[in-house]
């Protein structure tokens, strides 16, 4: 069978049982639709978790960024994995205990305040929009190359699929389909660098093969060292970013994952709290297999692509680096005319752009598997954007609809009201991002990376505190959120997008780049929070006895309104 | 007491949580990667493998911990 033909029939395949898991969990109740009905097992939400957690982000573009940065990529790795350990160590348990449905409910009682409420939706809302509008960027990426569809065509399939679901089953059906796209996605990534590690390596472990020899016995990574020497880019496993940003920009991905309000919401779905760290032990377990892989396969890709490309003749060049060209992401501009590639560090002789999404995508084809297994990955990164689209879609409608109508505009609004005002807003939410999908705006890219910086600028500190200083008063949260996301919003503004008189590298403040900004505006809401909550009164009563009674596990109950 | 007891179990657990990230993957990469294990250069290895090994390790020490702690003050319901 040709790859198309692969393609359509293991994408089919894999929505049907999309779909067909939808159909068979659909919510029939608000506690169903937001929270799953409680009574998740830890396993299948530690595996829901993960495929809500690994987006198209992680599944397509996190391996290329390694691939093209060495060391650099590390904040990637260490920031996305570890912000899991202060998710099970400072939030999920406490946040289970707590038992409500979405993570403004906690900051709006907490702080008992619904200024603060309605801060915590601001940020719900602008977190979760610029990171949705990513996912079904990379639907239509996958499509328009693997299906040969119109990208825009792509993007429209893939809201219809994410709508069926994620508006007939709510948190319920969402989940049972995560659980079921953990194993699609998983095992389309591993299945390639399994291929790959034996073929370069001869080890059958990726983790492994990466640090093991070539055919010649030579190290793979010395080899990779030597290569990135020759044509002038940073030696790969030093990179060439300051030590202070890596620093700043890891704990920026680390804070953002922990204070991300889709994967907070997902530990509300189990039954106790030793469930809740329970899962996200599991999730992380899960994590890890695709996130120790991903160093892996950004070495051979970057080797095999090196030694297939460079200083090689554009016209004996194999099938897939023509149907990538046709896609745009790879280009070949023959500066010096002698119909060879040059690939170098240096922009002015350097003759061939490649987009980092690619890597994945490209790399069992550049080392010419089997069409079944391409066709494979590209029903896994489907499977991993739209896992994570369908999660990001539900903290969106829940805010709308729970956050916004139930708990501030209409009190009295009946179960069945909540229940069609949450479907709808699931319905604007999915137009909204799918017109994001097909317009990407520029901005769009840059702000995917940008979510983590605002979560930990706002979130992170808040629910922190709230659970940890019984003494933090609304005066002080508020103000710290406040201020942290207008510092961060900022910062991002000026040097992304070049507003209040933009800058550059140069002007960066410590030479802090806007990534690692999240930590900085991190601090400083800390700061101000503790400093304000001095001068102002304390909590009342039961504010202070529901601080006393979520740091106690037993007798978590049912989450309710 | 239990309360205590937590607050000194996430106190070891983050310290060894910042050690291997932000120590050896970060602070310290440039002397661990004089050490070589097999093909890697170890601090190297940290920030892309041995890190994220320890994270997910941590995480189930600390569910065994705090299980453990419940059942002693009667808390797992």
């Amino acid at each position: 069978m040709d790859l198309q033909t692969w393609t359509w029939v293991l994408v089919g395949i894999t929505f049907t049982l999309y779909i067909g898991i939808a159909i068979w969990s659909r919510a029939g109740s608000t506690k169903e639709f937001y929270i799953a009905g409680g009574g998740v097992s830890p396993l299948a939400n530690g595996l829901a978790t993960a495929a809500d957690w690994m987006s198209a982000a992680s599944f397509i573009s996190m391996a290329g960024l390694i691939s093209f940065n060495g060391y650099d990529g590390s904040v990637y790795l260490m920031g996305w994995t570890g912000g899991y350990v202060l998710l099970a160590l400072l939030l999920a348990p406490y946040l289970r205990k707590f038992g409500k449905f979405t993570v403004p409910d906690f900051i709006g009682d907490r702080y008992y305040s619904n200024v603060a409420r309605t801060v915590a939706v601001f940020c719900a809302l602008l977190v979760s929009f610029t990171y949705v509008a990513g996912q079904m960027r990379g639907v239509g990426l996958v499509f328009s190359r693997f299906l040969e569809v119109d990208i825009n065509t792509g993007v429209i399939i893939g809201m219809i699929i994410v709508l069926f679901y994620a508006v007939l089953g709510g948190m319920k059906g969402i989940t049972y389909t995560q659980v079921a796209q953990y194993f699609v996605l998983i095992f389309a990534f591993m299945v390639p660098a399994i291929f790959i590690s034996i073929q370069m390596t001869g080890i059958a472990i990726p983790q492994i093969g990466f640090g093991g020899t070539d055919a010649n016995g030579v190290f793979l990574l010395d080899k990779l060292d030597g290569l990135h020497r020759d044509l002038g880019f940073a030696e790969y496993t030093s990179g060439s970013k300051s030590k202070l940003d890596i620093f700043f920009i890891t704990a920026a991905l680390m804070a953002g994952t922990a204070g991300l309000p889709h994967v907070i919401v997902r530990f509300f779905t189990v039954k106790k709290v030793s469930d809740a760290r329970k899962s996200a032990g599991w999730a992380l377990l899960f994590i890890m297999i695709l996130y120790t892989t991903a160093p892996a396969i950004a070495v051979f890709a970057r080797t095999n692509m090196i030694e297939t490309v460079s200083n090689q003749e554009y016209e004996t060049l194999p099938d897939w680096f023509h149907t990538w060209e046709e896609t745009g992401l790879l280009s070949f501009n023959d500066k010096n005319g002698d119909g060879r590639i040059q690939y170098t560090g240096d922009a002015e002789i350097n003759e061939l752009t490649i987009d980092k999404d690619i890597m994945v995508l490209a790399n069992p084809e550049i080392a010419g598997l089997p069409n079944w297994v391409i066709a494979l990955v590209a029903a896994g990164a489907l499977a991993a954007a739209l896992s994570t689209a369908a999660g990001l879609l539900l903290v969106i409608s829940a805010s709308v609809s729970h956050d916004l109508i139930k708990k501030m505009i209409k009190p009295d609004i009946s179960e069945k009201g909540e229940l069609v005002a949450a479907r709808l807003s699931a319905v604007v939410a999915v137009c909204v991002a799918g017109y994001f999908g097909i317009n990407p705006p520029d901005f769009v890219a840059a702000t995917v990376a940008l979510a983590f910086g605002l979560a930990a600028a706002s979130f992170f500190p808040a629910i922190i505190l709230g659970i940890f200083n019984k003494r933090m008063n609304k005066e002080g949260a508020i103000a710290g959120m406040v201020i942290g996301i207008v510092l961060m919003l900022f910062y991002m503004l000026k040097f992304k997008f070049n507003w209040f008189g933009g800058g550059t590298k140069d002007d960066w403040w410590f030479g802090i780049s806007p990534e690692g900004f999240g930590t900085v505006a991190m601090i400083v809401n800390f700061v101000v929070s503790l400093v304000i909550s001095k001068f102002t009164p304390a909590p009342p009563e039961n504010v202070q006895e529901i601080v006393e009674n979520i740091r106690i596990p037993s007798g978590a109950g049912e989450a309710t309104h | 007491m239990y309360w205590k007891t937590n607050l000194k179990y996430l106190a070891i657990l983050l310290v060894i949580w910042f050690v291997v990230s932000y120590g050896c993957g970060i602070i310290f990469v440039d002397e661990l990667n004089t050490i070589k294990l097999g093909g890697f250069k170890l601090g190297f290895w940290f920030a892309q493998q041995g890190s994220i090994y320890v994270f997910t390790i941590l995480i189930f020490v600390y569910i065994r911990l705090m299980n453990k702690l419940d059942k002693k003050y009667n808390l797992d319901s």
